[in-house]
């Protein structure tokens, strides 16, 4: 008897130092890469970096301007396409949203969240590029808009249902218009929990590459038009990290701590909204 | 929410408006697939079924076949889930039932934070860091020593099939832990300090009642992270080798769907060629398509059992 207490107690305690050190295992690849990041950074760490256009293999210096302002264009044109859409398609789907129609939508949205994003830019290629024939701007902004708005129709429609119906009532009540009640109290009500829900998806798109690969197809100069291929700094990481060139291994380095450094500030500012919330 | 109908016209025209976005959403999910039928349709015409199953892929005879892709990524998917879920279910049951207080958090949080790294991030780190690694502590004496296993013959180049899905499995643990977490909590604690008041230990009790009630979610959860690895692009392409080749031994260079599409889909010259390539396309989203909804539809009636209290 004594021997299977011990080893009923012996399992308990393996089992439990193996749960303590998968989740050890978990975390670690994130101190690795971050401590990576930092150390194979550092060297070109530099303000040129935020302020200077790259400069050609071997010449030392220059940066990624171009890139971050092309990563904050191509964005920014995902986001004003996708913001409105996507907004009113969650309205609709927390609001209105019975029958039919309401769950084929549920499940085009669904869908569409799943999509790997490397085929979101076959979308931008055969709808922008072939018919356009250039790389542009605004076929990138297309393939990341598609990834844009499925997350915030979903964060958008769980948002509204958030709002206790009382509200609703109340406002009902005092004879306001129902769709006065929706836009200017409800959505009002819910509105930190939807730009928590914008700025995640953004978060998400900033970081995107394979959608612009051939959609927006990256830049060497400044962007010289939205029709124009633009640079990107994802793009300029990926073709950085693959040359064979030291110093732009060291830029590819750069670049990610540049990018990470991006994709943080926004999860962070989406912290704060959530925050407000409260 | 409200229901009823209202009589206002000003409220039937917002309504309207607001079904006319959803459609518009809809319509975004349909010209997706329909665009992506219609520019595949030369190569499916002219190689059919054939194209599933066959391994030449050479632009120059505009003569293509899926078949290495298609094996390069449920290969490298699968290894990237044998690594993962253990993990990622250790950790979960560790974070739900294990960690003290204080550690709760954090834990949960810096996993989140894996999430959220850009995937051209961890091809960086792949190719500088996690190749040299696993070539000279792992493949190299593995090769050696192990070499007569056909999975594990060399020569060893680093970029291979096994260090596509290491990277892989890093980034779907995220997704797999939080879902099994979701699931680990649907265990009603009457159960778990059932086990325990009839004198059984921690180990026992996780073994017992998470096992009867967990295994199905925990399956979704799996399911859900392969779709995820399914499509993954930037971080295989930079790490799995792009050799279009199908050889037996992890150890070798392979090639996925997605890196396919994003390395050739510039070059794709011909109508053929790009239509091959937007056949892959086609196929990826299907089979993604296909692993969502069995994982959603595993969580669903999961939850909905957990919820009779089956």
């Amino acid at each position: 008897m004594e021997t299977i207490a011990y080893r009923r107690k012996a399992a308990d305690r393996a089992a439990k130092t193996m749960f303590a050190v998968s989740a050890l295992l978990v975390v670690l690849p994130l101190f690795l890469i971050f401590f990576d990041l930092l150390w194979k950074g550092a060297r070109e760490l530099k303000w040129t970096l935020l302020t200077d256009l790259p400069h050609p293999v071997g010449e030392p210096g220059g940066g990624i301007a171009n890139g971050i302002l092309g990563t904050l264009t191509i964005a920014g044109l995902a986001m004003a396409g996708g913001i409105p859409v996507a907004v009113m398609c969650g309205i609709y789907l927390a609001e209105y949203g019975r029958g039919k129609f309401a769950s084929v939508v549920r499940f085009g949205v669904d869908t569409l969240a799943g999509v790997p994003s490397i085929i979101m830019g076959i979308f931008g290629y055969l709808l922008w590029v072939i018919p356009m024939k250039r790389f542009s701007a605004w076929a990138g902004a297309a393939a990341l808009a598609m990834i844009f708005i499925p997350v915030v129709v979903r964060t958008t429609e769980e948002m509204l249902r958030t709002v206790p119906q009382s509200v609703r009532e109340a406002a009902l009540a005092l004879g306001i218009e129902r769709w006065k009640t929706t836009l200017f109290i409800t959505v009002r009500t819910a509105t930190a929990g939807i730009v928590t829900g914008i700025l995640l998806a953004m978060a998400r798109i900033v970081g995107e590459t394979a959608p612009l690969l051939f959609t927006a197809l990256g830049n060497q100069f400044w962007q010289s038009g939205l029709d124009q291929p633009i640079a990107a700094v994802p793009l300029q990481v990926f073709n950085y990290a693959i040359s064979p060139y030291d110093d732009w291994h060291d830029k590819a380095w750069a670049g990610a701590v540049v990018l990470i450094g991006m994709v943080l500030l926004i999860s962070i500012g989406a912290r704060y909204f959530t925050r407000v919330k409260k | 929410m409200v229901r009823g109908a209202s009589d206002n016209p000003k409220d039937l025209i917002f309504e309207k408006t607001t079904a006319f976005f959803a459609f518009g959403v809809l319509f975004l999910a349909v010209l997706l697939l329909a665009l992506l039928v219609r520019e595949s349709l030369p190569a499916i015409k002219k190689f059919g079924a054939s194209f599933l199953l066959t391994k030449t892929w050479d632009p120059v005879a505009e003569d293509f076949g899926a078949l290495t892709f298609i094996y390069g990524t449920i290969v490298s998917s699968f290894i990237a889930l044998l690594i993962a879920v253990p993990l990622a279910v250790g950790s979960a049951i560790f974070i739900n039932e294990f960690a003290p207080d204080w550690l709760k958090t954090p834990v949960a949080f810096l996993a989140e934070l894996l999430a959220a790294i850009p995937s051209v991030i961890y091809g960086l780190w792949g190719i500088f860091v996690l190749v040299p690694v696993l070539r000279d502590f792992l493949m190299t004496p593995a090769a050696e020593y192990l070499g007569w296993i056909p999975f594990f013959t060399g020569p060893v180049y680093g970029p291979s099939m096994l260090a596509a899905g290491v990277l892989l499995s890093i980034m779907i643990i995220p997704f797999i832990l939080s879902v099994s977490r979701e699931v680990l909590a649907t265990v009603p604690r009457l159960q778990k300090e059932a086990v325990l008041s009839l004198g059984g230990t921690h180990w026992e009790m996780i073994r017992i009642v998470i096992g009867q009630h967990c295994v199905p979610g925990i399956f979704g959860a799996t399911i859900l992270g392969l779709g995820r690895a399914l499509g993954e692009t930037m971080a295989v392409t930079m790490v799995i080798g792009n050799r279009p080749d199908i050889l037996l031994s992890v150890f070798q260079p392979g090639y996925s769907m997605a890196a396919v599409i994003a390395n050739e889909f510039t070059e794709a010259t011909g109508e053929i060629y790009l239509a091959a390539l937007v056949e892959i396309g086609l196929v990826l989203f299907l089979l993604t398509f296909v692993v969502n909804l069995a994982a959603k539809w595993i969580l669903k009636t999961m939850v909905s059992r957990a919820s009779r209290g089956i």
